[in-house]
C-alpha cells in the first residue's frame, strides 16, 4: 500500500495539491523553499501517529500559481483562507525553513488556527548575527550543498540530493526558486514586521528546532524567534554538529522531540 | 545605412588572473579599482566618441552594465549627457537603458528628455531587460523582470506624450503626479531602437511596437530566424518590415598590417571575453527567463553547472558518448574544483582565437581584409543600422585610436558604397513600420539566403 496520496482540490479560488499520508491526529506540514523533498524517514515515523497533510505551495508542482499574491505574508493569509475553507483548524503545524516562516506568519494572523507549532530553522526574521544565505544568487545545487553540516554523515541527503539529478528535477527546483524569488526577494528572505507581530501570539505552545552550524539561516535567529514569541509557551532546541536540516541530519533525535512535543 | 561607433568602455587594467579566478568579470572585487585609471579612461572614451564623429560615423552607441570591469558605463545617461554637448551632429544611441533594474521610469523619462534637448534632437533611446547579474547588483526582482520592463516602458512613453499632470497606478509603479517639466525635443518622442541577443519574446515585442531590432553580434543563421519572426509579426500588425527595422553590431579590430592586427586582436579574449561576462547562476537568476526558455536552456546549455546540472549529466541526457579519458566538466567548472591552474584556463581561452574569427564572432585584420567579411554580413542581413564595435581587452590607447581611424577612413566609406549597391535604407530614410502590408501580397526578401549559404557556421560554444 502506498504510504501517501496526492490530491488536487479547488479551494480559496484556486487549485491546491495536498499530499496526505498516515493515521491519527492531523499534522499540517509546510515544506521548504525548494518544494516537498519526498517521503523521508521522519515523514514515515510521524505518520504512525499523525495524518500528515502537506500542501504543495501555489506555483509549485500541481498547485496552481496565484499571481496576485505578492509576498510571504500574502501566502500565509491565503493558506489561512484555504485551510479554514477545508475546516482543518485548529491543527498542529510543522514548518521547515521558508515553510516555517509561513507558519509563523499564519500564527500572527490568528494563533487559534494552530494547536501546537513546530518551527524548524525558519526564515522570516533577520538574524541578529550573520546573514540568511542568498539562495537566489547561487544555483540550487550550491544551496543544497550548504544546507547540511556533514553530507557524508547524512544518508538521506545523499539519497535525495547527493546523486546527479536530471534536468526535470532541476526544473522543479527552478519553478520553486522562481516563485519564492517573486515572493521573498526583498527584504532578503525576511519580513521586518514579523517579530513585532509574533509578540501578539498567545496560547500557542511552540517548539523551535535549529542546527548550531546552520549555514542557510544562522542559529542566532533561533533566539530572535524565542524572544519574539515571549507571550506564549516557547522552547528552542539546538542540535550540535547540525546544519539547516535537523530532520535528516539528526533524524532520530528530531523525531523523538517532535513526537513528544505533539503528543 | 546608418553607421554607429561602439565600445563597451572596458576598464582595461584589471588583472586577468583575477577575472579568471573569479570565473567572471562581474563580481571581481572593486579593491582592484584605481580611480586614476578610471578618470583617464572615462575621458579617453569621450575623446574616442568625438574622434569617431569627426571621421564620419553617423552615431555613437553606448550601453550600460553594473558591477563589472567589462563595461564602465554604469550610468550611461551621464556619458550621453556629455556627448550631447561635446558632439555636433552624431546621433547618440543608447542600447540600452536597463529599465527593470532602474526602478524609477519617471526619472528615466526626465533624464532622457534632457539629453534629447541638449543634443537638439539627436537622441535614440533603447531599452534592455538588464543582464541577469544586474538584477542581483541592483536588487531588482528577476521574477518580475518582464513585467517591470513592460510597465516602465509604458510609464516613460506616457510621461513623454500624455499631457500632465496625471496619475499612474500600475502593478509595479505608482506616481501621484506625472507632469515633467522637461519634454523631449523630438516629437512625439525620440525614435526607440531595441538591442537583443536571442530572445524571441523581445523580437515579437519590438515588431509589435514597430521598434527597430538591433542584433548584438548574434550568429548569422539564428539572426536570420529572428528577423523572419519579426517580419511575420510585422505582417500581422499590418506593416512591411525592411532594412529600416533592423540593425547589427559587429566586434572588430583593424590595424595597419595583418600581423599587427592578429597580434593586437587577441585582446578581445582577455579574461575569457564575453563568455566570462558573468557566472551562470548570476546570468540566469530564478525567474529571469520564461519557464519555456529555462526548459530549453536546461537541455542546451554547454556552460558548466547551469541550474546546478553538470555538463556530464547534460551530455548523458542528450545521449552523447564521452571519451572516458576526457577530463570531466567545463574548464570553469574544473577551475572551481581546483583541477586546472589559472595558466591552463588562460591557454584554453586563447586557443579559441582562430575559431572566434572563423565564426565571425570577431573580425580582425587590415581594412582590406575586414571589408569582405563585413560585406558578407551586409549581404546576408541587409541591416539599416550597422554598428562597429571596437574590440575589447587591454589594447593601448594608440592601438584603439588607430583602429578607429582605419575604420573611419577606409572601412566606413567602403561599407557605405556596398550598402548603397544593396539598396539598404536606414530608419531615418524610411520610417520603420510606415509601409502598409496588404494581405496576400508578396514580401520583398528580408535577408539574402544565397549569401547566407556562403556564411560560415558559428561554433556557439565560442563567445567573444
Amino acid at each position: 500500500m502506498a504510504e501517501w496520496t496526492e490530491e488536487v482540490t479547488q479551494v480559496a479560488g484556486s487549485n491546491l495539491a495536498i499530499i496526505k499520508g498516515g493515521t491519527g491526529k492531523p499534522l499540517l506540514v509546510l515544506h521548504e523553499e525548494l518544494g516537498h523533498p519526498g517521503w523521508l524517514t521522519w515523514h514515515a515515523a510521524l505518520a504512525r501517529e499523525h495524518t500528515l497533510l502537506i500542501p504543495i505551495q501555489p506555483g509549485l508542482g500541481k498547485s496552481a500559481k496565484i499571481d496576485w499574491l505578492r509576498n510571504i505574508h500574502d501566502l500565509a493569509m491565503w493558506y489561512s483562507w484555504a485551510f479554514r475553507e477545508k475546516d482543518l483548524f485548529p491543527i498542529d503545524v510543522i514548518g521547515f525553513s521558508l515553510g516555517g516562516w509561513i507558519a509563523a506568519e499564519m500564527a500572527t494572523v490568528n494563533p487559534r488556527q494552530f494547536r501546537r507549532m513546530v518551527l524548524v530553522a525558519p526564515m522570516g526574521i533577520k538574524p541578529p548575527e550573520g546573514e540568511i544565505l542568498d539562495i537566489f544568487s547561487i544555483t540550487a545545487r550550491t544551496s543544497l550543498s550548504y544546507s547540511v553540516y556533514d553530507q557524508d554523515a547524512t544518508s538521506e541527503y545523499n539519497k535525495l540530493y547527493g546523486g546527479e539529478r536530471t534536468p526535470e528535477q532541476f526544473e522543479a527546483f527552478e519553478d520553486a526558486r522562481t516563485e519564492n524569488t517573486r515572493l521573498a526577494w526583498e527584504p532578503i528572505l525576511n519580513n521586518p514586521v514579523l517579530s513585532h507581530f509574533l509578540e501578539g501570539v498567545t496560547g500557542l505552545p511552540t517548539q523551535i528546532i535549529w542546527g548550531r552550524e546552520d549555514a542557510t539561516v544562522p542559529v542566532s535567529a533561533a533566539e530572535a524567534y524565542r524572544k519574539a514569541l515571549h507571550n506564549t509557551d516557547v522552547k528552542a532546541t539546538i542540535f550540535d554538529h547540525c546544519g539547516h536540516r535537523p530532520e535528516i541530519e539528526k533524524s532520530s533525535e528530531f523525531i523523538k522531540l517532535v513526537r513528544e512535543f505533539l503528543a | 545605412m546608418h553607421m554607429m561607433y561602439f565600445t563597451e568602455r572596458p576598464y582595461r587594467d584589471v588583472p586577468e588572473e583575477e577575472v579568471i579566478r573569479n570565473r567572471s568579470f562581474f563580481g571581481v572585487p572593486n579593491t582592484f579599482y584605481d580611480p586614476e585609471v578610471g578618470a583617464r579612461y572615462y575621458n579617453e572614451y569621450i575623446d574616442e566618441a568625438i574622434y569617431a564623429e569627426e571621421l564620419g560615423f553617423d552615431a555613437i552607441m553606448l550601453n550600460e552594465h553594473h558591477g563589472t570591469p567589462f563595461c564602465m558605463g554604469a550610468v550611461m545617461n551621464v556619458e550621453a549627457a556629455i556627448l550631447a554637448r561635446v558632439t555636433k551632429k552624431a546621433r547618440i544611441v543608447l542600447l540600452g537603458n536597463p529599465l527593470p533594474v532602474l526602478k524609477h521610469p519617471l526619472r528615466m523619462a526626465e533624464e532622457l528628455a534632457m539629453i534629447d534637448l541638449i543634443s537638439k534632437g539627436r537622441l535614440v533611446p533603447g531599452w534592455v531587460r538588464g543582464a541577469g547579474s544586474e538584477q542581483i547588483f541592483n536588487n531588482a526582482n528577476p521574477a518580475y523582470n518582464r513585467e517591470y520592463f513592460n510597465e516602465a516602458h509604458d510609464v516613460v512613453i506616457a510621461a513623454w506624450t500624455r499631457p500632465g499632470p496625471f496619475r499612474w497606478e500600475g502593478k509595479h509603479f505608482n506616481y501621484r503626479y506625472i507632469n515633467p517639466w522637461v519634454l523631449p525635443y523630438q516629437k512625439p518622442h525620440p525614435p526607440i531602437w531595441i538591442p537583443g541577443v536571442i530572445s524571441p519574446e523581445t523580437v515579437i515585442w519590438c515588431a509589435e511596437h514597430r521598434y527597430p531590432y538591433i542584433g548584438l553580434g548574434t550568429a548569422l543563421h539564428s539572426t536570420v530566424e529572428l528577423w523572419n519572426l519579426y517580419q511575420q509579426t510585422a505582417a500581422q500588425e499590418g506593416y512591411v518590415a525592411g532594412p529600416e527595422n533592423f540593425g547589427y553590431l559587429q566586434q572588430i579590430h583593424v590595424s595597419d598590417t595583418e600581423e599587427k592586427a592578429q597580434q593586437e586582436g587577441k585582446a578581445a579574449l582577455f579574461g575569457g571575453g564575453a563568455a566570462n561576462f558573468s557566472r551562470p547562476e548570476w546570468t540566469l537568476p530564478p525567474g529571469y527567463n520564461s519557464k519555456e526558455a529555462t526548459r530549453r536552456l536546461a537541455r542546451q546549455a554547454t556552460e558548466y553547472g547551469f541550474l546546478g546540472i553538470t555538463s556530464e549529466k547534460l551530455a548523458e541526457q542528450r545521449g552523447e558518448r564521452r571519451d572516458p579519458n576526457e577530463p570531466k566538466g567545463h574548464t570553469r567548472e574544473r577551475l572551481m574544483r581546483g583541477e586546472v591552474s589559472i595558466e591552463e584556463a588562460k591557454q584554453k581561452i586563447y586557443a579559441q582565437y582562430q575559431k572566434a574569427q572563423d565564426g565571425l564572432q570577431i573580425v580582425i585584420g587590415t581594412p582590406k581584409t575586414v571589408i569582405p567579411r563585413l560585406k558578407l554580413i551586409l549581404e546576408v542581413l541587409r541591416p539599416g543600422v550597422m554598428g562597429l564595435f571596437q574590440a575589447q581587452g587591454p589594447l593601448t590607447t594608440e592601438q584603439r585610436m588607430n583602429s578607429i581611424r582605419l575604420m573611419g577612413q577606409e572601412v566606413l566609406p567602403a561599407l557605405r558604397e556596398i550598402a548603397k549597391g544593396l539598396g539598404i535604407v536606414d530608419p531615418f530614410e524610411r520610417q520603420p513600420g510606415s509601409r502598409q502590408y496588404i494581405a496576400g501580397t508578396q514580401l520583398d526578401p528580408l535577408v539574402d539566403l544565397d549569401a547566407l549559404k556562403r556564411a560560415p557556421k558559428r561554433d556557439e560554444s565560442v563567445r567573444v
